[in-house]
Formats: C-alpha cells, sequence, structure tokens
C-alpha cells in the first residue's frame, strides 16, 4: 500500500512500487485530468504538481511521491466550480481537441504560483515543454495571462 | 453553465427522457436512397430524409440531435447545436447531442474533407425547421388557431390573440417520423440567435476540470488492459515467439498470438506495456529491406513507374503568340505525421450476444464497423462503433486501428472490456503518414512575364487508405494468420481529389494543364492527413507564382489578381494583404514578407495567409514574426470556431513547413517520438491575426483544412523575401536553410 494525498484527501492504493504515477492515478484512483501522450516526458500531458511542483507523472515511480501530495486539475477546482486559471482557458477558448490542456493547466499554475505576473515570453517559456498539436498556443498563452490579471 | 447542456452521449443516456424514447431503430433502416421524383433535401439529409432521424423532442424539455459527425475539436457539434437551437426557437442548453454511434445516428460517411459544415449542418438546419412547422401544426389543431399566428419562445407556443402550450406538452413522438419536405424554409440571418455568434464550445469547460469525456478515460468494470507488439518492419513475418516467460509476468492475463499479429491483455496498463516490450523482445522476424530512405524520396518518386496519369486538367491556349520564355521548377513535401499528442486508444467488449461493442475516436465509425466485422468474421450487425472523442486527428490517423485491436483482443476475452492505447513510439512509427509529394512547375510567359501556358506535374503516393469498409485497410489485419490484403489505393477525382486536391490553381491562365502521377506502391504507410494534396500542391502553385511576379517585376498581391477572376478569391487575397499592412511595409535587414491563397479544394472556404518573418543568416533560424489570414467561410455560424480552425491549421502547417519531416532508413522508420519528429513549441509560435469575410446567406463552406496550403507557401515567399534564396524542398530547417543560404 502507498499512501499520498491527492488533491487535499488522504489516499491508499495497492500497485507494484514501480507504476508510474499517471497510470495510478488515471487507472486505480480515477483522475481524468491526467492524460498519457509520450511517457517519455516529451510533451507534458500527464503533468501534475507534486507538492506544489509540476511533474511528469509518466516519468514518476508511485512509491518516490508516498506521503507527499499530488494536485490534478481536479483539484483546483473551488467549490465544484472552475478556479480562475480553469475558467480563463474556458473564456479564452484556449483548446480545440482539448486532449493536452488538463497538463498545460497545471504546468501554468506552477508558474503562477511562483510568478504571479508572468510576461508573454515567461509563459512561453514556461510552457515550451508542453506539445499542443491542435494550434491553440496564442489562446493559452492569453488565458495564463488573463488568470493573472484577474489575480 | 446550465447542466443540461450536455454532450455526453453517457450522461444523456443515464437522463430521464431517454425511457420515453425507441433509439432501436436503426438509423441505417431510415436512410433511403435518393429517388428522382423526391424533394432535393439539404445537406446529408438527401440521403436520411426522415426528420426523426436526426431530431427528437423529450418529455424531459429537451431536444435530441442525432448526427453522424463527430467531434475532433473542431466545435462542430457547437456549430449544429447553435443552428438547431435557432430554427427550433429554443435554449441551445436544451440540445443534447448523440454523434457517430452506428447504431443510432445517421450515417453521414466519414467525418472529413470540411464537409460537416456543408453536409451535416443543412440536414441539422432542415430537420429543426420542419420539426419546428409540424409542432406549430400539432399546437394550431389544439388551439384552434392558424399556425401561422404563432410566435415561439424558447419551446412555448404562443397564438396571437390568446392561447399558448409548449414543445413538451405536444406528443410529438410519431409525428416526426416522417420525411421532410423541403418546402420548410429555414430562417433569414436577422432572426438568428445563436448563429453568427461565437457560442462558447459545449465541450470545453469538460475538459478544463477533469470530467470524463476522452475514450482514455472511460472505465467500465471489469476493464483489462491490451497492447500490441509491431514487426520491426512494414513486411517482416513473426518467425518465431516463445512467449512463456511473458505468460508468467505479474499482471499478464493472455497473449493474444494470430500469425503475426501478437498482442497481450494484462490486469494494469503499465504491466500490458511491460509484457508487450519483453515479447517485442523475444519474438524473431523475418526483416525485409528496400525502402528509399529519406533523401531518396525525390528520386524514387520520379523514377517510380505510376499505377495512373491522371489528366487532372487539360485545357490548352487555342491561340495567341507564342511564349518568349520558359520558367520551370520543382517542389518537394516530405512524409508528415497527423501526429496527435495522445496516442490512439479504444475499448472493445464482445458481449453475451455475440456483439462486439467498441468506443473509438474514429472519424469513420460506420466504415470502420464494416472492416472491423469482416475482419472477425462475423455479419456486420456484431459490431457495434459507438465515438466518443480522442485527441485531435488531423486525419486518418491510428483511431481505427486501435479500435480493430482492442477488437481483436476483445474477441480473447469474452465478457470483458479490454481498453488500448498505443505507446508513443507505436504510433510515431505506424501511422499512416501523409504522403510525400514532388511537384513540377512550367510556365510560358509573355514579354512582360505575364503566363500564358501553366504546367504542373504532380508525383505522389496515395492520399487515401481509411477502412472504407475493407479490413486490409486496417494494420493489424494484415498480419494475421489468414492475413487480408492493403486494397489498392484510388485516387478520387472531381471535385474533392486527392493527390491532385488544389492541383488545380483558381488562376486564369490561357494555357492549363495539370497532370497527375499517381502512384500505388507505398514505401511507408500513408493516409489522409489534414488537406491531402493540397498542402503540397498549394505550396508549390503559390511558390511559383510568387517566382513568376518577382521575375516579372511586379508585386506578388498584384500578379496574383491579374489572374484571379473569382471576387471572392481577390477580396480574400486583398484583406489579408491589407490586414498585413502590405503597401506601407518597409524592407529591413533580415526580415521578409509573403503570401500564399487557396480556395480549399477550390469548393470550400477561401483563405490568404501573409507574413512576415526574420532569417539569421548566420544559424539558418527562420522566426516568424507575424502571421495574418484571411477567411471567408460563406456564412459565419461560429466566428470564433472560424477563427480557431484558421489559426490552429496555420500554426500546424508551420510546424509542418519549419520542422516536420519522418525520417527512415533502408529498413524502417526512426522518427520515434517527439525528440526525432519535433514539432513546433509556444515560443516558436507567432502573433497571428484573423480576418473573418462573413458572407450572410451563403452556403456554410468547411474551414478546417483551409490555411494548411497558403500557409507554407506564403512563409517559403517571405524567407525568399528575407534572403533572396528560393527554399523549394521543405521543411525550411535551420539546417537547410544555412546550406542553402552559404551555397
Amino acid at each position: 500500500m502507498i499512501s499520498f494525498k491527492l488533491n487535499d484527501k488522504n489516499v491508499k492504493v495497492d500497485a507494484p512500487a514501480s507504476s508510474p504515477l499517471l497510470f495510478v492515478l488515471a487507472n486505480d484512483l480515477g483522475v481524468n485530468g491526467v492524460k498519457y501522450g509520450c511517457g517519455r516526458s516529451q510533451c507534458g500531458s500527464c503533468t501534475v504538481l507534486v507538492d506544489g511542483e509540476p511533474v511528469r507523472s509518466c516519468a514518476t515511480q508511485v512509491s518516490a511521491i508516498a506521503g507527499r501530495s499530488v494536485t490534478t486539475p481536479e483539484g483546483l477546482m473551488v467549490n465544484g466550480k472552475p478556479s480562475k486559471l480553469q475558467q480563463a482557458f474556458i473564456d479564452e477558448q484556449a483548446a480545440q481537441c482539448g486532449f493536452c490542456a488538463a497538463g498545460m493547466i497545471m504546468q501554468a499554475q506552477a508558474l503562477l504560483d511562483r510568478n504571479p505576473n508572468p510576461s508573454d515570453s515567461e509563459v512561453r517559456t514556461a510552457l515550451n515543454g508542453n506539445l499542443c498539436r491542435c494550434g491553440v498556443h496564442n489562446r493559452v498563452v492569453r488565458a495564463v495571462l488573463r488568470a493573472a490579471k484577474e489575480g | 453553465m446550465d447542466d443540461r447542456m450536455s454532450l455526453d452521449r453517457r450522461g444523456f443516456l443515464k437522463g430521464a427522457g431517454y425511457v420515453a424514447l425507441s433509439f432501436a431503430i436503426p438509423a441505417e433502416a431510415i436512410a433511403q436512397a435518393p429517388a428522382g421524383d423526391k424533394p432535393r433535401l439539404p445537406g446529408s439529409m438527401e440521403t436520411v430524409r426522415n426528420i426523426s432521424a436526426w431530431i427528437r423532442i423529450n418529455e424531459d424539455k429537451t431536444v435530441t440531435l442525432l448526427v453522424g459527425k463527430v467531434e475532433l475539436g473542431q466545435g462542430i457539434l457547437t456549430a449544429v447545436a447553435q443552428i438547431c437551437a435557432d430554427e427550433l426557437d429554443v435554449d441551445i442548453a436544451r440540445v443534447k447531442i448523440i454523434s457517430g454511434d452506428t447504431a443510432l445516428t445517421p450515417n453521414e460517411g466519414v467525418t472529413a474533407g470540411s464537409f460537416s459544415m456543408p453536409m451535416c449542418a443543412p440536414a441539422v438546419r432542415q430537420a429543426s425547421a420542419e420539426a419546428r412547422k409540424i409542432m406549430l401544426d400539432l399546437a394550431s389543431v389544439k388551439l384552434g388557431r392558424p399556425a401561422d399566428s404563432m410566435s415561439v419562445k424558447d419551446g412555448v407556443i404562443t397564438a396571437q390573440g390568446g392561447g399558448s402550450l409548449s414543445y413538451w406538452d405536444l406528443s410529438v413522438g410519431k409525428a416526426l417520423e416522417r420525411e421532410a419536405t423541403g418546402q420548410v424554409k429555414p430562417k433569414p440571418a436577422s432572426e438568428h440567435r445563436y448563429v453568427g455568434k461565437s457560442v462558447p464550445r459545449l465541450d470545453i469547460p469538460a475538459k478544463m476540470t477533469g470530467q470524463e469525456i476522452f475514450v482514455h478515460e472511460m472505465r467500465p468494470k471489469g476493464l483489462l488492459y491490451g497492447q500490441v507488439v509491431r514487426p520491426p518492419t512494414y513486411r517482416a513475418k513473426l518467425a518465431a515467439l516463445d512467449a512463456a516467460a511473458v505468460e508468467k509476468m505479474p499482471g499478464v492475463v493472455k497473449v493474444v498470438r494470430n500469425g503475426s499479429f501478437v498482442g497481450v491483455i494484462a490486469q494494469r496498463e503499465e504491466q500490458a506495456n511491460a509484457a508487450a516490450k519483453a515479447l517485442s523482445d523475444a519474438a524473431k522476424w523475418d526483416v525485409e529491406k528496400g525502402l528509399p530512405g529519406t533523401d531518396g524520396m525525390q528520386e524514387w518518386l520520379l523514377a517510380t513507374k505510376p499505377a495512373r496519369v491522371i489528366e487532372t486538367r487539360n485545357t490548352p491556349r487555342k491561340d495567341g503568340p507564342a511564349a518568349v520564355k520558359t520558367v520551370e521548377a520543382a517542389y518537394y513535401r516530405p512524409y508528415h505525421m497527423h501526429a496527435s499528442i495522445g496516442t490512439s486508444a479504444a475499448i472493445a467488449t464482445l458481449g453475451a450476444d455475440g456483439v462486439t461493442t467498441i468506443q473509438t475516436h474514429s472519424q469513420s465509425v460506420f466504415e470502420t464497423s464494416r472492416a472491423i466485422a469482416q475482419m472477425l468474421g462475423v455479419e456486420p450487425a456484431k459490431v457495434r462503433c459507438q465515438h466518443v472523442q480522442g485527441s485531435g486527428c488531423y486525419g486518418h490517423n491510428m483511431a481505427d486501428d486501435a479500435a480493430a485491436d482492442a477488437a481483436l483482443l476483445a474477441q480473447a476475452m469474452p465478457g470483458r472490456p479490454v481498453r488500448l492505447q498505443y505507446t508513443r513510439e507505436g504510433e510515431h512509427r505506424w501511422e499512416p503518414y501523409g504522403s510525400a509529394m514532388l511537384i513540377k512547375a512550367k510556365a510560358g510567359l509573355d514579354k512582360d512575364g505575364n503566363v500564358l501556358d501553366w504546367d504542373l506535374d504532380i508525383y505522389s503516393t496515395p492520399h487515401g487508405t481509411r477502412p472504407g469498409g475493407q479490413p486490409g485497410n486496417l494494420l493489424s489485419a494484415r498480419y494475421l494468420e489468414k492475413p487480408f490484403t492493403l486494397p489498392t489505393p484510388q485516387n478520387n477525382g472531381a471535385p474533392n481529389y486527392a493527390a491532385d486536391r488544389n492541383g488545380i490553381a483558381l488562376y486564369d491562365f490561357p494555357g492549363h494543364k495539370v497532370l497527375t502521377h499517381f502512384i500505388t506502391e507505398m514505401p511507408l504507410r500513408v493516409s489522409s492527413t489534414r488537406g491531402l494534396g493540397a498542402y503540397g500542391n498549394v505550396f508549390a502553385i503559390e511558390s511559383f507564382i510568387d517566382e513568376l511576379a518577382r521575375a516579372a517585376n511586379v508585386d506578388p498581391v498584384e500578379y496574383r489578381l491579374r489572374f484571379l477572376k473569382d471576387e471572392r478569391a481577390r477580396d480574400a487575397v486583398q484583406k489579408a494583404a491589407d490586414a498585413f499592412g502590405w503597401t506601407k511595409w518597409q524592407k529591413r535587414e533580415g526580415r521578409g514578407r509573403g503570401i500564399g491563397f487557396a480556395r480549399y479544394k477550390n469548393t470550400a472556404g477561401y483563405c490568404a495567409v501573409a507574413m512576415e518573418v526574420e532569417v539569421n543568416r548566420r544559424n539558418g533560424r527562420v522566426r516568424v514574426v507575424r502571421a495574418v489570414a484571411s477567411a471567408d467561410s460563406g456564412h459565419l455560424v461560429n466566428p470564433d470556431g472560424v477563427i480557431n480552425q484558421i489559426e490552429g491549421g496555420l500554426i500546424q502547417s508551420l510546424s509542418w513547413s519549419l520542422k516536420e519531416e519522418v525520417k527512415f532508413d533502408d529498413t524502417r522508420v526512426t522518427s520515434e517520438d517527439w525528440a526525432s519528429y519535433p514539432i513546433l513549441t509556444f515560443s516558436e509560435v507567432p502573433p497571428i491575426e484573423v480576418v473573418l469575410i462573413n458572407r450572410p446567406g451563403a452556403p456554410f463552406l468547411g474551414t478546417g483544412e483551409a490555411s494548411q496550403g497558403p500557409t507554407g507557401a506564403a512563409l517559403a515567399n517571405a524567407v525568399h523575401d528575407a534572403t533572396g534564396v528560393r527554399f523549394r524542398r521543405l521543411p525550411l530547417t535551420p539546417e537547410r536553410v544555412r546550406a542553402g543560404l552559404s551555397a
């Protein structure tokens, strides 16, 4: 059994220690806001926060997060409503297929936690490890800047 | 947002209104072939003519729209919900949608080719308008007032001079079970509440907040995880496999072997992946050689005998003076990947009734389900495909292969759902790529440099190997013990074409000839990729016309307008140029500007792209400073949706044109991940402005593929403007540009 905090709740899972955190979250704990994209830390679709830091869950063994705190998009919600950042993504219509969006939201959240007023280029640099194929990059940047502006 | 606003089929089926309805009528039983004496109905309604096949009025005060086109992230379901809500006079929150279910919805074929707006949207509009009329007629009888005295607000019908009832009070049910008349006129634009407005996409909130919406997230009870093992090369045969050790690996439930097809089912996803890797290591294969390799491909295209040489156009100039000068150039686009961010996935379950039900993000649920049934050797009705959203596909990626593989594995575990999601390497190396193309252009010019004779020779492997009801198009079906062979692909003719899509320039040249050298041999697996041949052909046409303009010392915008007679085309070019600030643009060291134009398929949306680049002569890096696009998609239903498509297509095309090329050696594809096949990143994406041209009342024109072609050409033209060097081979990587500048 491995115990950790998921979105502020204590959870215990019975999974092999070497299992990728990604599959434990998605398949054992029913988390939707985490996606397999590459399994090689190259695309960012699986990004979650571990103790506030962005981590690629596809390349993190679940045993490594025992006793730590994991946040996914589900955990950003406030009283069942989208957070400011999530709402900004909705308001800017920052998606086409939306498969990469969850990972981008987590990466952007980590940026805003560290730097509440990033510039356009700081947002882009922070998101360079998150790939998007539909081409909504500029909408995503606008969403992050909007969330920052609205504090 | 109102919680009634739902695109989730599963959520809907759980909803209260469902029990009152009969969804058991197979859509194909309702579909009729168009008959000679019947009225022509709009879009897909021509073949699926019953109103109730498209729309249902529910007791729970909702409306169910049933459509055969599916959501690929392009926003189609939001657009048709807007249209339905307007025609029916209901709040859009009441509209629920079921899409792409072989057992429930109209068969609208494949969701591709920018056909959803021209085919599905008019059908939804007509079905909704006719349903409204039927309900007014019913209300007229009940209220004893004439139907034309009635108005409707959010489903509540009010008769002039008193009397009111709602759609939900009328027992509409059977009244919609009849053919549309084609006589009911849709509303004029002035009466639209939703159409023409940027209504927010209905599926976006779920995607931002971690609600279940993708097939990758479905977790039915008893779920098992599958993975497949691919051979090292396309035509390798499995010589030997000792699976004993793998069968003992943790969590492994079953190793499935059928000829050279090998798959595994496990309790956990990572266990399935690990077992597949171990099987791959244990398998011995007979491997073939003989691919032309990345740098041998142009020569291969010219040297290989085409299956057909197609006269795509041949209208020679009848008279006039001989050309005083002839100019020639050849252009090349390499293989591209669809490169979906999420690898393809599917869930399949073999039920006790012998029906295999598959949740899939296929673009072609109807045809894919037929192909899978044949592969499995069962009746078509024994396979049901339901569309559930996946990662953006941009054409025929591996969605259908995943559906087929899940179905193959599910046969080994009756009663248990099996989910499969490919590995990144499995998708990168095995997806059907966008075809490499070589295009030779030749122009005969008059003394002022104007085109007299225009010749294009297109050399390409196929652009379409979609399932099409044929199992040989499903990857794994070719490796089974009784293998299905890949059918010889065809090249679609007019008006859509394939390799020669957009091969005919929209310019009015006195003489115009286009030959398509259609090669059916396929060194690499290929199929429909956003735009098909249009990307390569528009790159060639728009680069070449730029070369001719510069040779004639005429401004490239002015030169294009000389030969462009279509008013909407002229408008698109002019508006992009104006928004860019073409005439007042000042040349600076290292900077250049370029423009490209096409009307997608010469029948869909018009788009012109202008951009400014900066080229670093030292390292060959091209930075796109800014881009402007104009778009005319006819009557705009959702302006922001069109902007999103044009902008997204522009960025994707920039990625293709600056960075992408599938690499392969003499045996195998070596682009196996995002490091070996990089795509555009946030810092490389320029600011983009999209100028919309609305044509109220005009037909809806497809938009999703309109900006791919013009973008590649605008880039190459801008790089030429900046450097004086013409690049005719894509992509414009720093290495290639540096080499070109020092040549």
